[in-house]
């Protein structure tokens, strides 16, 4: 796993069916552009997070192609609509192929 | 149209809107709806009137970087905090202690970000909190010390720093703190580098007022460890006052030297009574 | 020597003009549409794009893209050296159709966010984010 990698995820802990909630996504990753160049003039070579995908009970809420141009320590906000009580699994897809999730439990308010 | 190409630059130039409004503002900082900041405050009394208000850098920055201070989930500095709760609860050293084997919660730490550097008497001089966190690792865990601006240090300096959040800066300048904070008062008003600036030029007598595109804040330290836009990761105060100085074409001290400690304490004492922010979010 | 409106108002749209121009040229934004559209006409409008007139820093610009009832939102910024941001792909449990980010921006250029509706059409909306340049950049 790439060092230092660390996911932060707001969710809801609860909704009512059918309710829409607001989500926010950190995950601390330097995404190395490709476009930089070392003290020695060499390119340091493009190591990102290429995809960011959100689902609920493994029906997609989001999915995210990503390219260089996002920031360093990438942050999405967006809405899910919550039929049911269930679990929100949050993963990201690094370039050097590791994979991080999070889920986040939504219990029926 | 008989107008000549110089005046019609000019003219464009002109007509660029928010490149001449540039004072600070007046915003409340509020965090997650729930920890008001004091942002603006009466100055110290040993400021002798050279500033007529102290003031957070939080309000020289833009309406979208102000709001990434003003909720924990929109700070990216936060999972900095979180890395520093890892760190809190990782054995290591000699001595098989972690942070939390002797100081239990962080909670513990809360007022202690307000009132560094403060005189240690043990040591018989000013420690920032940077020394006191690596004093004990050294000394109490039998650990390595972090690097004095790594990204350890940052992450551990934000977890401390957050427990404070709020509460005024407080620094202690009399007694036998009072002889460091003179060598930092001197260094503040000494100019350095080929561009011949002290610190007090751009932050004392030019604040508000801008430097090309850049809004000259008041270079107050009440929001360090900050995570900046430019480079996106949390910086220490003495990494910030290396760049500032090495900026003014010059050799620069040390973090961890003597002169930022001193520095440090002065800095510090020119915003008693600003709330700690850190971690703070500036460009 | 005297302006008019008139002269004033054709000095800054020559202006802004000139700022956009060279980015219309670029191949490889070009090629990121078509490849979003499949060669598709794009309409004006429909999409909504919030970012900052002035960026305190290029590293880290926030903006926002949302199209009620788009399937996906694909971001470029045209004068990055390579012009592909993020493509937003809204799943059947997506409250709305819209999401934030923050984005790199090499230098002042325009933002712009593709929609692809349900119905298949395409529409667009761009927004020029200007990128300062620090004071000392201590």
């Amino acid at each position: 796993m790439a060092s230092g990698v660390r996911p932060r995820v707001k969710a809801p802990r609860s909704a009512e069916a059918g309710e829409v909630v607001t989500i926010k996504t950190l995950i601390s990753h330097k995404m190395e552009s490709g476009q930089r160049k070392d003290s020695d003039g060499n390119v340091i070579p493009r190591s990102i997070i290429h995809r960011f995908t959100c689902e609920f009970n493994g029906t997609s809420v989001i999915d995210v192609e990503m390219q260089p141009a996002i920031s360093t320590n990438p942050y999405f906000e967006f809405e899910a609509k919550i039929p049911e009580a269930g679990d929100m699994v949050f993963t990201w897809y690094d370039d050097d192929g590791d994979v991080y999730t999070e889920t986040k439990s939504v219990a029926m308010a | 149209m008989k107008f000549n190409a110089m005046t019609a630059i000019a003219a464009v130039l002109f007509s660029v809107p928010g490149l001449v409004a540039a004072d600070p503002d007046d915003d409340n900082l509020v965090i997650n709806g729930e920890i008001e900041m004091t942002t603006k405050a009466e100055p110290p009394a040993h400021l002798d009137g050279a500033l007529p208000e102290i003031m957070s850098g939080w309000h020289f920055r833009s309406d979208e970087t102000q709001a990434l201070q003003m909720d924990d989930f929109d700070n990216s500095g936060m999972i900095f905090v979180d890395e520093g709760m890892a760190q809190w609860n990782t054995v290591e050293g000699s001595e098989e202690k972690s942070c939390a084997t002797c100081h239990e919660d962080p909670s513990s730490m809360k007022g202690v970000r307000a009132s560094y550097p403060k005189w240690d008497e043990d040591a018989g001089e000013v420690q920032t909190l940077a020394m006191q966190i690596n004093d004990c690792r050294e000394n109490n865990m039998g650990a390595e010390p972090y690097g004095y601006t790594s990204g350890k240090m940052a992450n551990m300096e934000a977890l401390i720093a957050v427990q404070s959040r709020g509460m005024p800066v407080d620094v202690a300048i009399d007694g036998p703190a009072r002889e460091t904070w003179e060598k930092g008062k001197e260094l503040y008003y000494t100019r350095t580098g080929q561009l011949e600036l002290s610190c007090a030029n751009c932050h004392e007598q030019n604040y508000g007022n801008m430097i090309r595109a850049d809004h000259l804040s008041q270079g107050q330290i009440n929001g360090f460890p900050t995570y900046r836009l430019k480079n996106a990761k949390l910086n220490t105060v003495h990494a910030r006052f290396k760049g500032c100085v090495r900026d003014t074409r010059a050799e620069t001290f040390k973090p961890g030297s003597d002169e930022f400690v001193a520095l440090e304490l002065y800095v510090a004492s020119r915003g008693n009574g600003l709330s700690v922010e850190g971690p703070s979010v500036r460009n | 020597m005297e302006f008019s409106r008139r002269d004033t108002l054709a000095l800054g749209l020559g202006a802004a003009a000139m700022t956009v121009l060279p980015f219309r040229v670029n191949a490889a934004s070009d090629d990121a549409i078509t490849a979003f559209t499949g060669g598709a006409d794009v309409t004006e409008g429909g999409v909504d794009l919030t970012a900052p007139e002035i960026a305190e820093n290029g590293n880290t610009v926030p903006i926002s893209v949302g199209a009620e009832g788009a399937s996906a939102i694909m971001v470029l910024a045209m004068g990055n050296p390579t012009p592909g941001v993020a493509t937003f792909n809204f799943g059947e449990l997506a409250g709305s159709q819209t999401a934030s980010t923050r984005i790199r921006l090499a230098g002042t250029q325009e933002v712009v966010a593709i929609a692809k509706m349900a119905d298949g059409s395409f529409a667009r909306a761009s927004s020029e984010v200007k990128v300062t340049i620090g004071g000392c950049g201590g």
